[in-house]
C-alpha cells in the first residue's frame, strides 16, 4: 500500500510537470524555439508572486491576477526584443540567447534577492499542509488536488482555444508554415508576440504553484527546465495531452526510485527519460526506413 | 487607370538577379498570363507582387497606392492575394478550417465557405478532410479557395497545374473559368502555352528576368511566344 500511495503522488507531482512543461511545449510547437530560460521565468513568476504577497500583503490568488497579465506583456517583449531577432539567425541563435537570458535572470534575481530560499506556503493558509486520507496508507493533498485539476484545466483549455476558436486556428496555421501566413493576412511576428504572451501566462501558473508547494531561491529555474524538457520529450513535443502524460510518467518514475531509495528520486526520472528518448530515437529510425522503401 | 502597375521592379536571390528592370501594367477584369522557362523570374516577380519576396529596387502600384514596402499581410488588406507555387497548404489543418483561417482577414466581400463549395463541386466532400490528404488537384483547388477567401481584388496564381494530371488540370481551370469569365483580375504563372494563350487576355513572357514580349492573347501565335521563350528576339520584332 506504500508503494500504492508512492504512485498516487507520482502522479499528482508529475501534475505539476506537466504545469510546467505546458509552456515549454507550446511555445515549441508554435515557433519550434527550446526557450532555455523558461525555467528561470517560472522562478522569476515566482519571485513576482512572493513580492506581491510579502510587500503588498496581497493572497497569492490575488496577486496572480496582476501577475498573469504583468507576466504575459514580459512574453511579449521576451519575442518582440530577443526572440524574433534570434529567429532570424537560424536554429542555433535561439539557443544561445535563451540560455544567456536565464543566465542573465538568474544573477539578476540573485543580486536583488540573494541566495535564502522563499516559499509562498506560509501565505496560503491550510491549503500548504491539508489533506485528505483515502485509506491508512494513501493520502492527497489538497494542494496537490488542486494543482492536478489545474493542470487539467489549463491543458484542455489551451487545446480547446487551439482547435475551436479563430485565434487558436491561426495559431495553428502559423505554427504550420509561417512562411505562407503572411498571404491569406496573418502577420506572423504578432502571432508569435500572442504566443510567447499565452507562454508566459501559462509559466506564472506554474511559478506560483513551485512557490506554493516547496521553497525555490534564484538558481532554481536549472532544475524546473531539466523536469520541463524531460517531461515533453517524455510526452512528446507539440502534443499538450502527452505533455500530461509525459509529466505523470516522470513523477511517478521519480516517486517509485525514491521508493526503493531516497538517492535514486532524480536518476530514476532521468533513466525513464533517457529510456524514452533513445526508443523514440530508434523508432523513428525504423519508421523512415520503412518510409523510404514506401516512397520508392 | 490600371489597377495594377509594376515600374521597372528588380528582385534578386542572393547573387542572383532574378528579376531586372520588369514594367507592366494589369487593368481592372483583365487575365494576364506570364509564360517563360524555369528560372525566368515568374514567380519571384509574382512574390514581389504579394510581398511574399522584397523588391530590390522599382516600385509595385495596386490601386493608386505605392504597396511596395507593405509586408504581405497587409497586401491582403489592400486585395492582393497569391496562390503560391506548390499549394502550401496547412496540412495537418482540415479543408473547412484553411479556408476559415482566411476568413476575415483581406477585404469585406461576399466569399464564404458555402460559396466556396458551389464553385468548387470537388471540395464540397473534403471540407472536414486533413487538408494534407487531398489529391493534387483537391490541394490546387483548396488553396485558390483560401486565396479567395480574402475577397481580393488581384488574384495571383502561380503554377496551377504543377504536378497534376491533365483531368485534375482541366477540373481546377474549370472551376477557375468562372472567376476569369467573371471579371476577376488574375495574373496567373502557366507553363502551357496553349492554356496560358486560351484562358488569358494577354501574355507576358520572361526570359532571365526581362519581359521579352507582351501582346493581346488573340493576336498572339504560338510561334511568336516560343521564339521569346528562347531568346530569339529578332523573330519576335
Amino acid at each position: 500500500m506504500i508503494f500504492l500511495n508512492q504512485l498516487v503522488q507520482g502522479v499528482f507531482l508529475g501534475a505539476y510537470y506537466a504545469l510546467v512543461a505546458c509552456s515549454l511545449s507550446f511555445l515549441f510547437g508554435v515557433m519550434r524555439i527550446v526557450n532555455l530560460a523558461h525555467g528561470s521565468l517560472v522562478v522569476l513568476a515566482a519571485f513576482v508572486l512572493f513580492e506581491l504577497a510579502d510587500r503588498a500583503g496581497l493572497s497569492p490568488w490575488l496577486s496572480l491576477i496582476v501577475a498573469i497579465p504583468a507576466m504575459a506583456v514580459v512574453g511579449w517583449l521576451l519575442q518582440r526584443l530577443v526572440l524574433d531577432r534570434s529567429l532570424r539567425g537560424g536554429m542555433l541563435v535561439p539557443l544561445l540567447s535563451t540560455f544567456g537570458l536565464a543566465i542573465v535572470l538568474d544573477n539578476l534575481l540573485f543580486q536583488r534577492f540573494g541566495a535564502d530560499t522563499r516559499s509562498l506556503a506560509p501565505y496560503i493558509g491550510d491549503l500548504s499542509f491539508d489533506s485528505w486520507s483515502l485509506t491508512d496508507d494513501i493520502t492527497v493533498g489538497r494542494l496537490d488536488v488542486l494543482i492536478l485539476a489545474v493542470a487539467i484545466v489549463v491543458l484542455g483549455g489551451l487545446q480547446t482555444f487551439l482547435s475551436r476558436t479563430r485565434l487558436g486556428r491561426t495559431i495553428r496555421a502559423t505554427a504550420e508554415d509561417p512562411s505562407v501566413v503572411g498571404l491569406i493576412g496573418i502577420d506572423a511576428r504578432a502571432v508569435y508576440a500572442l504566443a510567447t504572451a499565452i507562454a508566459m501566462a501559462m509559466a506564472t501558473v506554474a511559478g506560483a504553484f513551485l512557490a506554493m508547494r516547496t521553497t525555490f531561491d534564484p538558481y532554481s529555474g536549472g532544475a524546473q527546465l531539466i523536469f520541463a524538457f524531460e517531461t515533453v520529450v517524455i510526452g512528446g513535443f507539440g502534443s499538450l495531452w502527452g505533455t500530461l502524460a509525459g509529466g505523470i510518467v516522470l513523477g511517478i518514475a521519480q516517486n517509485i526510485g525514491a521508493f526503493i531509495s531516497p538517492r535514486f528520486f532524480l536518476i530514476a526520472g532521468h533513466l525513464v527519460f533517457l529510456g524514452v528518448l533513445v526508443a523514440r530515437v530508434w523508432l523513428s529510425g525504423l519508421n523512415l526506413r520503412r518510409l523510404r522503401v514506401r516512397a520508392a | 487607370m490600371p489597377i495594377l502597375t509594376v515600374d521597372a521592379l528588380d528582385a534578386r536571390h542572393g547573387l542572383l538577379h532574378a528579376v531586372r528592370g520588369v514594367s507592366f501594367a494589369v487593368e481592372e477584369g483583365e487575365t494576364l498570363a506570364l509564360v517563360g522557362a524555369n528560372g525566368a523570374g515568374k514567380t519571384t516577380l509574382l512574390r514581389c507582387i504579394a510581398g511574399a519576396h522584397r523588391a530590390s529596387g522599382g516600385r509595385v502600384m495596386f490601386d493608386g497606392t505605392d504597396v511596395t514596402h507593405l509586408p504581405a499581410h497587409r497586401r491582403v488588406q489592400c486585395g492582393i492575394a497569391l496562390v503560391p507555387e506548390g499549394r502550401r497548404l496547412f496540412a495537418g489543418m482540415t479543408v473547412e478550417e484553411n479556408l476559415r483561417v482566411a476568413a476575415g482577414r483581406g477585404r469585406p466581400g461576399t466569399w464564404t465557405v458555402e460559396r466556396i463549395v458551389e464553385a468548387f463541386p470537388q471540395l464540397g466532400p473534403k471540407l472536414q478532410a486533413r487538408a494534407g490528404d487531398l489529391s493534387g488537384g483537391q490541394q490546387q483547388a483548396a488553396a485558390i479557395a483560401r486565396a479567395l477567401m480574402t475577397n481580393p481584388r488581384l488574384l495571383l496564381l502561380d503554377e496551377v497545374s504543377l504536378g497534376l494530371s491533365p483531368i485534375a488540370v482541366d477540373a481546377v481551370y474549370a472551376s477557375l473559368q468562372g472567376l476569369l469569365g467573371g471579371g476577376a483580375t488574375v495574373v496567373l504563372v502557366e507553363q502551357d502555352l496553349a492554356r496560358a494563350l486560351r484562358v488569358a487576355d494577354r501574355v507576358l513572357c520572361m526570359l532571365e528576368g526581362r519581359v521579352v514580349y507582351e501582346g493581346r492573347a488573340q493576336e498572339t501565335t504560338r510561334e511568336q511566344v516560343m521564339a521569346a521563350y528562347f531568346g530569339l528576339r529578332e523573330a519576335v520584332a
